[in-house]
């Protein structure tokens, strides 16, 4: 009954008929939305509108409640590929200061992660103590203080990209201890009694057996961890009225009533994010298929 | 060096020590256990805050900076009032019905699309991108349709804590094994049967990791949508506010709040985790 398996069939296909039916009802949405500016602007110029008329019409909204989809792909077209990476009006330019954010957030977040990680395993003081702290300090809501941080900072003469970066560190520290404790503690007991018969300092054991037997744990957090450093980088940059990067063009689009520029940056961060999680999974695929596990 | 760093210094050391001593004490009788597995974090938390206040008063910092603990005490004190609207604005209407209504439609849709492996292999790959993606982004979107009160925030959260719900569900519900499966099927039992019986129980532990991740998720959407335009009352305003007239300490007030809120909402379901998934060999093994 069954046949071979395909990847177009059991993969592509479904996700291309979802985004389709996104698509669709996207598109009935525009027209719903804006339908009344439309007939409220016919109805003041005394025009009579046919239904057709009406659709066409909320395609082109110059700020509609719900821009069609096309109008995004045109206005991501236009900052671009048709501006200067260098203008201030290009979408390249501003995803470069996000992105730039968030890859020295997601650094030191990772540095501080693992290093926190091998303190917890190797002591149990450590481990007692630090580990529901780490835990608590996630429910801070990180985001809500991004502000002061950046005000903060800025007074004592920090500013530009480290407030952001630290804020991308504290979100993206936190996967990553969670996901080192459990992968240094992954070792069997047996490999672990293995190591002691053959008198292997603490050092050797970690860099031979708990180290390399981290990897997946710690590939599977970094994806996590820089999606996460991007949300961190971007909400960096809403107080403090920033000028540039993803952040504050949604802020920015947000006051002038600028839907298109809005969905524009919100696309642009969204292709950001899934480049830089591709990014990492292929680098998990690399260095798991280079140390022999097989998928 | 002053009184203030070398008394830090100390207590910092004295309970360091405490603590390691505590930690390698093994007794046999269980209430001293749990007794020690509390001190031990609890002493850690007070370190923290010792060292806090002696730093702030011995290298003198500027109020303006960083606060001392003490007076942020203070704050929260003479405060309340001010407190209690800002979390009932931002917490209890935005951040509750929110949680509510977007791990409620996940849960829904999920039981939904269950029946349509197609609808599955589809919807599958797009949630998780989705939750991958920084949703915050969508608050200014979100308060441009539903207006500045609370309900646009409702609807950041419900779509920040919709995907997480989504996928973790379907991939409990994918969870029971063939051979229970089987055996519900030998037992006759209908397709409601087997969802209530054994389906859905073998779903809890995934339907709690997402209610654990979505209760932080929540209060943390609220909380920025807040930043993209409020009335006057909410924990996101009052924080972009004061921090814009200087009044450091009132924002410290109000993360306090938030932490200790967030700390509650995530205890109650890990607590509820622990009564419903008993079970679990993570819960059995004490620890959950």
């Amino acid at each position: 009954m069954t046949s071979a398996p395909s990847a177009f069939r059991d993969r592509i296909l479904p996700v291309l008929t979802v985004i389709l039916a996104i698509l669709v009802i996207w598109h009935v949405f525009v027209v719903y939305l804006n339908a009344p500016f439309v007939r409220d602007q016919a109805a003041r110029a005394n025009e009579e509108m046919t239904f057709a008329q009406v659709v066409e019409r909320t395609f082109a909204q110059e700020r509609p409640i719900l821009p069609a989809p096309h109008q995004i792909v045109a206005e991501l077209w236009d900052t671009t590929i048709n501006k200067a990476v260098t203008s201030k009006r290009s979408l390249v330019y501003h995803a470069w200061i996000t992105l730039s954010a968030t890859l020295a957030g997601f650094a030191m977040g990772t540095v501080l992660g693992i290093v926190l990680a091998i303190a917890i395993v190797h002591n149990r003081a450590m481990d007692k103590s630090l580990m529901p702290w780490v835990i608590a300090s996630q429910t801070i809501p990180i985001l809500a203080i991004a502000p002061m941080i950046i005000v903060v900072l800025n007074s004592i003469g920090i500013s530009g990209l480290m407030p952001k970066a630290l804020i991308s560190t504290y979100l993206s520290f936190f996967p990553i201890v969670v996901g080192m404790v459990k992968g240094l503690r992954s070792p069997d007991m047996l490999l672990l009694d293995l190591m002691h018969t053959y008198n292997a300092s603490q050092s050797q054991t970690f860099w031979k057996l708990r180290w390399p037997a981290s990897m997946p744990y710690l590939f599977t957090s970094l994806k996590v961890a820089i999606a996460i450093s991007l949300v961190g980088a971007i909400v960096g940059e809403l107080p403090t009225g920033a000028v540039a990067g993803l952040g504050a063009r949604l802020l920015s689009g947000s006051y002038y009533g600028q839907t298109i520029q809005i969905w524009a940056a919100l696309f642009m961060a969204a292709g950001l994010a899934a480049l830089l999680v591709s990014i990492v999974g292929m680098a998990h695929t690399r260095v798991l298929a280079r140390m022999g596990v097989k998928p | 060096m002053n009184g203030f760093l070398v008394f830090a210094l100390l207590f910092w050391l004295g309970a360091w020590g405490l603590n390691q001593w505590l930690v390698a004490q093994r007794p046999k009788d269980p209430t001293t256990r749990r007794a020690i597995g509390l001190a031990v974090p609890l002493i850690f938390g007070i370190t923290l805050l010792v060292i806090w206040e002696c730093v702030v008063r011995g290298f003198e910092i500027p109020s303006i900076l960083l606060p001392a603990p003490s007076l942020i005490w203070a704050r929260i004190v003479t405060s309340t009032h001010i407190l209690w609207a800002d979390f009932q604005q931002t917490f209890l209407k935005s951040v509750i019905t929110g949680y509510v209504a977007g791990c409620g439609l996940g849960f829904l849709v999920a039981i939904l699309i269950d029946r349509s492996p197609f609808l599955q292999k589809g919807l599958l790959p797009i949630g998780n991108f989705v939750s991958a993606l920084p949703v915050v982004g969508i608050a200014p979107i979100m308060v441009m349709w539903f207006g500045f009160d609370w309900q646009s925030k409702v609807a950041v959260v419900v779509i920040m804590t919709f995907f997480p719900m989504l996928v973790n569900t379907v991939q409990g519900l994918a969870s029971a094994s063939h051979m229970e499966r089987d055996l519900m099927h030998t037992y006759a039992a209908s397709w409601w049967q087997t969802l209530v019986r054994l389906r859905l129980p073998a779903a809890w532990p995934f339907i709690f990791n997402a209610l654990k991740i979505n209760s932080t998720l929540a209060l943390i959407g609220a909380i920025v949508a807040e930043f993209f335009g409020t009335p006057i009352v909410g924990m996101g305003f009052r924080i972009s506010t004061e921090v814009g007239r200087s009044n450091v300490d009132m924002v410290w007030a109000e993360i306090a709040v938030a932490a200790l809120a967030g700390s509650v909402f995530y205890g109650l379901v890990a607590l509820a985790e622990r009564r419903v998934t008993f079970w679990h060999p993570s819960v059995r093994g004490g620890r959950a």
